[in-house]
C-alpha cells in the first residue's frame, strides 16, 4: 500500500498508537491498546459463512445519487432472470436505504424465490424512522448483516452501498478480506463534478486492493418523448466515463441513457428491465450484466486453477 | 480503527502552515480547536447560519449551496461556505478555486475567498489534499475531529450568512457539525429533494433527524422537477413531479420551490461559473432568486 501516509504506522502494526504522529489521534488509545492488532474474529466467521457464496459484487460511487441502488437492484434482477441462479442483494446503505422501495418490498424479503434481499429499511419501524448513528454502530449492522444472515446457497452477492469512502466502505471490505470478493463495479453520471468524486473512490479500490469489474455510466443522454431527440442533461464536460476509464485503465462496461421509465419503475417497486423489454436502457443494462457475469466466471476458473496448481 | 488516512502532514510542521501540501494533522487540531473555542472567536461576526441537508445523495444540495451563495452575493450579502462533506468535496469545482491553498493566521485558517471582492469565502477538506483523486478514507472519529476544526478555526471574519453544505446521510457528519453549532444557534436547515418517491423516502429521515436534534426546518426544495427539451420545448418530468412538495405538506414544513433541470446550470456548475450573473433568462433562475428571498425574509424576521 504505498499511499498509505508514511507517518501514520497502521492499526495493525507494533507501533499502533505509540508513534508521534498518533498524538492527538482519536483513535490512539484504541491503537495502543494493541486492539487493532488481532484481527476480529468476526473476518473469519464471515469467511465461513460465506463459503456457500460463489461470486460477491460490490456496487460503489464517491457520488450520491448516480444511480447505485438502481444499478444493484437490475443486476440483480437480470440475473435472477436464470431461475437456477441464486441472488442474494445486501444493502449497506445504512442511513438511506433505497432498495427495499426498489424491489418494491413492504416487509417482505423475497422477490423472487431465487432473489433474496436484507436493508436496514426491514429493520425499521416507520418509514419516517431516521438512522442516526455513528459509524462503529453502522459497522456493526454490516458485520451483523455479513455473519448473522441466513443467505444459504447463493451464486451471487451483491453489495449496494452508501456514497463516499468511509466508515461502510472500510467495513464490508474487511469483512468480506478473508472471503474474497469478486471484484467492484463502479456507477458514475457523465458530469465532472461526479467524476471527480469517483475517481476519489476508485483511490480507494486501490489502495485496499479491491479489484474493479468496470465503470458503468448512468444517466448518459436523454431522449425527449416527443421528438426523439437527445440532450445532455448531466454533460460530460470532460469527456465522461469513456475518457476517465482511458485515464485510469478500467474498462467501461456500458452507458444506460436516463429513461424517465426507470425512475418510475424504481417508485413502483418493478423491475424496468420485465416493464420495458425492448428499451434502449434494458439493453444497455444486459450487456453490462453479461460482461459482469464473464468477468466473475473468469475470476472464478482462475481461483480454481490456483487450487488445483 | 483508522486504516488509511490521506497524507497527514509530517507531524513537525504546524498545522495548517502548508496545507496544500501537508493537510492537518491530528495533533494540530487538537491544539487549534482548545485554543479558539475557548474564545468563541471565529463566528462571532457570523449573523445568520444555514445548513443543507439531505437523506439522498446527488440531488444537488452542493448546487443549492453554491447557487445560495452566489444569489445571497447578488443581494448585497457577504457570505461563507462551508464543505463538511469530506469524501467528497463538491464546491471547489463548482465555484472553481480548486487547487487552491487555504492560508494560516493568527486567528486560525483563512478560507479560500471565491473573488476580489472577498464577498463569497470557501472551507473544503478539497483545498487540503494533495492531489485532487485523492479518497479521503476515514472513518467517524477523524471526520468528526476535521468539522470540529473547520467550525472552530476558521477565520470567516465577518459574514452575513454561512451556508454548511452536507455529504448524504444522517452520521458522523452531521452528527458533529451539529453539535459544533449548536452555540452559534443556526437560523435551520434547507432539506433538498428531488421528486421521485425513492428520494422522498430518504428525505423523510433527513426530517426526523432535524426534528430529533432540534434543528428547524425552514423548507424543503424540490431540485430536478422538470426538463424542458431543448429541440422541441417538451417538459418532461425526469424524475417525477411534485414529491418535495407533498412531503412539505407531510411533514408540516413550508414548501420553498421547485428548481427544474436545466442544462445551462448544470453547465455553469462544471465550468464553475456564475449562474446568477450570466444567466437571468434561464429556468433555474426565477426559482433559485425566489428561494433565496424566502431566506433572505426569514432571517429578517428572526431579527425583529
Amino acid at each position: 500500500m504505498e499511499e498509505v501516509p508514511h507517518d501514520c504506522p497502521g492499526a495493525d502494526s507494533a507501533q499502533a498508537g505509540r508513534v508521534a504522529s498518533c498524538q492527538g489521534c482519536p483513535n490512539q488509545l484504541l491503537c495502543a491498546s494493541g486492539a487493532g492488532a488481532a484481527p476480529d474474529p468476526a473476518i473469519e466467521e464471515i469467511k465461513e459463512k460465506m463459503k456457500t457464496v460463489k461470486h460477491k459484487i460490490l456496487v460503489l460511487s464517491g457520488k450520491g445519487g448516480v444511480g447505485k441502488s438502481t444499478f444493484s437492484a437490475h443486476l440483480a434482477h437480470g440475473l435472477a432472470e436464470d431461475e437456477n441462479t441464486q441472488i442474494a442483494l445486501l444493502d449497506i446503505d445504512i442511513c438511506g436505504p433505497s432498495i427495499p422501495k426498489i424491489m418494491g418490498l413492504e416487509g417482505e424479503q423475497y422477490v423472487e424465490d431465487n432473489l433474496g434481499v436484507m436493508s436496514v429499511g426491514f429493520l425499521l419501524s416507520s418509514p419516517d424512522d431516521a438512522v442516526i448513528w455513528r459509524g462503529p454502530k453502522k459497522n456493526g449492522m454490516i458485520k451483523q448483516f455479513l455473519r448473522d444472515v441466513d443467505w444459504g446457497e447463493v451464486d451471487y452477492l451483491i453489495v449496494d452501498t452508501p456514497p463516499g469512502t468511509s466508515d461502510e466502505h472500510l467495513s464490508v471490505v474487511q469483512y468480506l478480506a478473508a472471503a474474497h470478493i469478486d471484484g467492484a463495479v463502479i456507477i458514475t453520471t457523465p458530469q465532472e463534478v461526479a467524476l471527480q468524486d469517483v475517481r476519489k473512490e476508485i483511490s480507494f479500490c486501490r489502495k485496499v486492493k479491491l479489484p474493479i469489474i468496470g465503470v458503468v455510466e448512468n444517466m448518459s443522454g436523454f431522449i425527449c418523448p416527443k421528438c426523439k431527440k437527445e440532450s445532455q442533461i448531466f454533460p460530460p464536460t470532460t469527456g465522461g466515463a469513456e475518457v476517465m476509464c482511458q485515464e485510469l485503465k478500467l474498462p467501461l462496461l456500458g452507458r444506460v441513457p436516463l429513461d424517465p421509465h426507470i425512475g418510475k419503475s424504481c417508485d413502483k417497486g418493478q423491475s424496468f428491465m420485465s416493464e420495458a423489454p425492448d428499451s434502449p436502457a434494458t439493453l444497455a443494462y444486459r450487456s453490462i450484466i453479461q460482461k459482469i457475469q464473464e468477468f466473475c466466471s473468469l475470476h472464478q476458473s482462475k481461483e480454481e486453477n490456483l487450487l488445483s496448481s | 480503527m483508522t486504516a488509511h488516512s490521506p497524507t497527514w502532514g509530517s507531524p513537525d510542521t504546524l498545522v495548517g502552515s502548508t496545507p496544500a501540501s501537508s493537510g492537518p494533522t491530528p495533533r494540530g487540531m487538537q491544539g487549534q480547536h482548545g485554543k479558539y473555542s475557548a474564545e468563541c472567536g471565529n463566528l462571532a461576526g457570523v449573523r445568520h447560519i444555514i445548513l443543507i441537508l439531505s437523506g439522498k445523495g446527488g440531488v444537488g444540495k452542493s448546487t443549492i449551496s453554491t447557487e445560495l451563495a452566489l444569489a445571497l452575493r447578488h443581494a448585497g450579502k457577504k457570505v461563507g461556505i462551508l464543505d463538511v462533506d469530506l469524501c467528497g468535496p463538491s464546491i471547489p469545482r463548482m465555484l472553481q478555486v480548486q487547487g487552491r491553498a487555504v492560508h494560516q493566521c493568527d486567528s486560525g485558517w483563512v478560507p479560500v475567498f471565491v473573488d476580489q471582492e472577498q464577498s463569497i469565502a470557501l472551507m473544503s477538506v478539497g483545498f487540503l489534499l494533495e492531489k485532487p483523486d485523492e479518497a479521503v478514507v476515514w472513518r467517524g472519529p477523524k471526520k468528526n475531529a476535521l468539522i470540529k476544526q473547520f467550525v472552530s478555526d476558521v477565520a470567516w471574519g465577518e459574514l452575513d450568512y454561512l451556508v454548511v453544505d452536507t455529504p448524504p446521510g444522517t452520521s458522523d457528519e452531521h452528527i458533529a457539525t451539529l453539535e459544533a453549532l449548536r452555540p452559534y444557534k443556526p437560523l435551520g436547515a434547507l432539506v433538498v429533494t428531488t421528486p421521485q418517491a425513492v428520494s422522498v423516502g430518504d428525505v423523510r429521515r433527513e426530517l426526523t433527524f432535524c426534528r430529533k436534534t432540534g434543528l428547524q426546518v425552514m423548507g424543503v426544495v424540490e431540485n430536478m422537477s422538470s426538463f424542458v427539451c431543448p429541440h422541441c420545448a417538451e417538459c418532461t418530468n425526469v424524475f417525477s413531479r411534485g414529491g418535495g412538495e407533498e412531503l412539505a405538506r407531510h411533514a408540516g414544513v413550508p414548501f420553498l420551490g421547485s428548481v427544474p433541470l436545466d442544462p445551462e446550470l448544470t453547465r455553469s456548475l462544471e465550468e464553475g461559473r456564475d449562474f446568477i450573473q450570466e444567466f437571468p433568462k434561464s429556468p433555474a433562475f426565477p426559482a433559485l432568486i425566489s428561494i433565496t428571498q424566502k431566506i433572505l425574509d426569514r432571517a429578517l424576521a428572526q431579527l425583529s
